[in-house]
């Protein structure tokens, strides 16, 4: 049926002899796949050891970012929880009390902070949801493998960006 | 007293007491000579997650019944409690193999809903992403139908390409497989630097590796044996079904969403549509080949245009793309526009709304209805390879064994868009 003039009649069904004989193409095959044996092969990457860069935008990890003076950003506005489209981010917000100036930037912040990586799907709209510039996906930090449940339940003590010492 | 012979049984009740309602079999004597066979849920040969108990003669097979349903994830239901922005991950995982098609084409319903204006070049980096995951959703399926006749060097050879072409997503949207691309009115961000080169050399290294993938298998007498008049459907019966894309056009019906209702732009590029004779796996085979290389010309069009093309990468309507982080940060007017948006309270019209991609397996339709609330009423995929699954058993009817799988191979029945 002809519904546009751009039709290509593409296949070819009929065998001619040389074809048919099996022998040439048997050689033609071989030849191939045997041109790949002399090859260098650089697609493999041995993984643990030798490491592929990864893009700057890629998606792995969460990381909770300190700003300059070492104080966290998050101010639990509750953004990144609700852009999640897999419900993994979880947070309690508390008031800054007097003396924890120099612990949290804003006058609100969040007490506790958890990442279900087993619901994340790291499709990067929290980040995107941020207004702070707290909530990042590091491009060069995967979540880890785990053994206990527990274990991948992410809460303030693995997320948020240890302070750099001076 | 042990008798050895069989009690005359009645052939329709039998049957009827079998559960299945097309059998077939005129062949068989008796149905107790039949054998029932679970295809799956879990055979490595089926590439998914699908449930066939087949009746088999022998080895032929007389009459098959699909089971769906085995990853059905309600994607349906959970978009109606999620707003727009965040049903492209659920969209992701329908077709996983091009899911950036999926991601656009609901990005394009949700425009046509809200009558959004996406700049030239958008579109146009669209169609480069589109046309990508359409190369590697075909490489798959045909390099997969080679290992399934038992050909795997010939997958080995083009699976690095589509690493290629997965390094290219990651640079774009940065993601590999789930990729979440593009954003309301555009894409998230312009394509760097890396990504453009990673594409000019994409579109330099591929050919080669097509042509050497496909002197491999074209006319090699094995393949042809295996696959000509293999899992045939006719024209009308395709079309009675409701089959598109390469499954369609392998019978003879010319049929490409691209051509008959052109969308972000693709009325601008040229190329052909190829289609087979009668439908079967060679047909297939041939039309899922020559797609890539029309595709490849796409792309190459594409990239030429794209430094002409008008305006950005986003379209510039404060409503529904997201401020720039800069502007967030220190302006109220973008912080209050962002919160809006990522609560998702855009001011969606009262509507409903059906748009059509071609995807990577055919006319990948979304159907929107949007009672103005910050989600949608109701949401239906259209999803083709639901519509293959349907017509399986009568392609498969009467091949062997290792047929159906060729067959099922060559559909292209990707497990995660039939249930949804």
């Amino acid at each position: 049926m002809q519904l546009s003039n751009r039709s290509k009649k593409v296949s070819n069904k009929k065998m001619t002899f040389a074809e048919k004989i099996y022998l040439p193409a048997i050689a033609g095959g071989l030849s191939i796949t045997l041109k790949h044996f002399f090859r260098k092969n650089t697609a493999t990457i041995k993984y643990p050891e030798q490491q592929r860069p990864m893009s700057q935008v890629f998606r792995g990890l969460h990381i909770l970012k300190r700003d300059e003076e070492g104080r966290e950003r998050c101010t639990a506005c509750g953004l990144c929880a609700l852009a999640c489209p897999a419900e993994a981010i979880t947070m309690v917000a508390e008031e800054r009390k007097k003396g924890e100036e120099h612990l949290y930037r804003e006058e609100k912040y969040a007490s506790t902070y958890e990442v279900n990586m087993l619901r994340c799907i790291f499709c990067g709209l929290c980040e995107e949801a941020c207004p702070k510039e707290a909530i990042f996906l590091q491009n060069n930090v995967m979540a880890p493998a785990f053994f206990e449940r527990d274990q991948v339940i992410y809460g303030k003590d693995k997320l948020v960006e240890p302070v750099k010492k001076v | 007293m042990i008798t050895t012979e069989l009690a005359p049984i009645n052939k329709d009740e039998l049957m009827r007491s079998m559960g299945s309602k097309n059998l077939i079999a005129e062949d068989a004597v008796y149905l107790n000579d039949l054998t029932t066979l679970n295809l799956g849920p879990t055979h490595p040969a089926t590439h998914g997650i699908f449930q066939n108990i087949l009746q088999m003669d022998g080895e032929r097979i007389v009459s098959g019944e699909p089971t769906v349903g085995y990853i059905h994830r309600a994607f349906e239901k959970i978009a109606e409690n999620r707003p727009y922005y965040q049903i492209t991950p659920l969209t992701d995982r329908m077709n996983y193999c091009s899911s950036p098609i999926n991601n656009i084409g609901w990005w394009m319903t949700v425009e046509k809903l809200l009558g959004v204006q996406v700049p030239q070049k958008a579109q146009y980096m669209r169609i480069i992403m589109m046309e990508l995951a359409r190369i590697a959703d075909h490489l798959i399926c045909n390099s997969i139908l080679g290992v399934d006749t038992g050909a795997f060097t010939g997958f080995l050879y083009v699976f690095q390409k589509r690493e290629d072409i997965y390094e290219i997503y990651e640079e774009v949207c940065g993601a590999r497989l789930t990729t979440n691309m593009g954003r309301l009115g555009g894409m998230e961000r312009d394509f760097n630097d890396i990504a453009i080169a990673k594409i000019k050399k994409f579109i330099k290294d591929f050919p080669p590796v097509m042509k050497e993938f496909q002197s491999l298998f074209d006319r090699n007498r094995i393949f042809m044996d295996r696959t000509i008049d293999v899992g045939g459907i006719t024209a009308e019966r395709a079309l009675n079904y409701g089959f598109t894309g390469p499954n369609l056009r392998a019978t003879g019906v010319d049929y490409d969403v691209r051509v008959m209702n052109p969308y972000s732009g693709y009325q601008d590029f040229q190329f052909e549509v190829p289609i087979g004779e009668s439908g079967d796996t060679y047909d297939r085979y041939c039309v899922r080949n020559e797609e890539i290389w029309q595709s490849l010309r796409i792309i190459e069009q594409a990239m030429e245009k794209l430094p002409k093309a008008e305006g950005g990468h986003f379209a510039n309507d404060a409503r529904y793309y997201l401020p720039a982080k800069a502007d967030v940060y220190t302006k109220m007017e973008a912080l209050i526009y962002h919160f809006k948006i990522i609560m998702g309270e855009i001011d969606a019209p009262v509507g409903e709304v059906y748009h059509a991609v071609e995807g990577g397996n055919g006319e990948l339709g979304y159907y929107l209805i949007s009672d103005g609330g910050r989600t949608p009423y109701r949401l239906h995929f259209r999803r083709p390879c639901f519509i293959y699954y349907q017509a399986f058993p009568e392609m498969c009817v009467g091949q062997s064994l290792s047929d159906a799988i060729l067959t099922m191979s060559s559909l292209n029945v990707i497990a995660g868009e039939l249930d949804a």
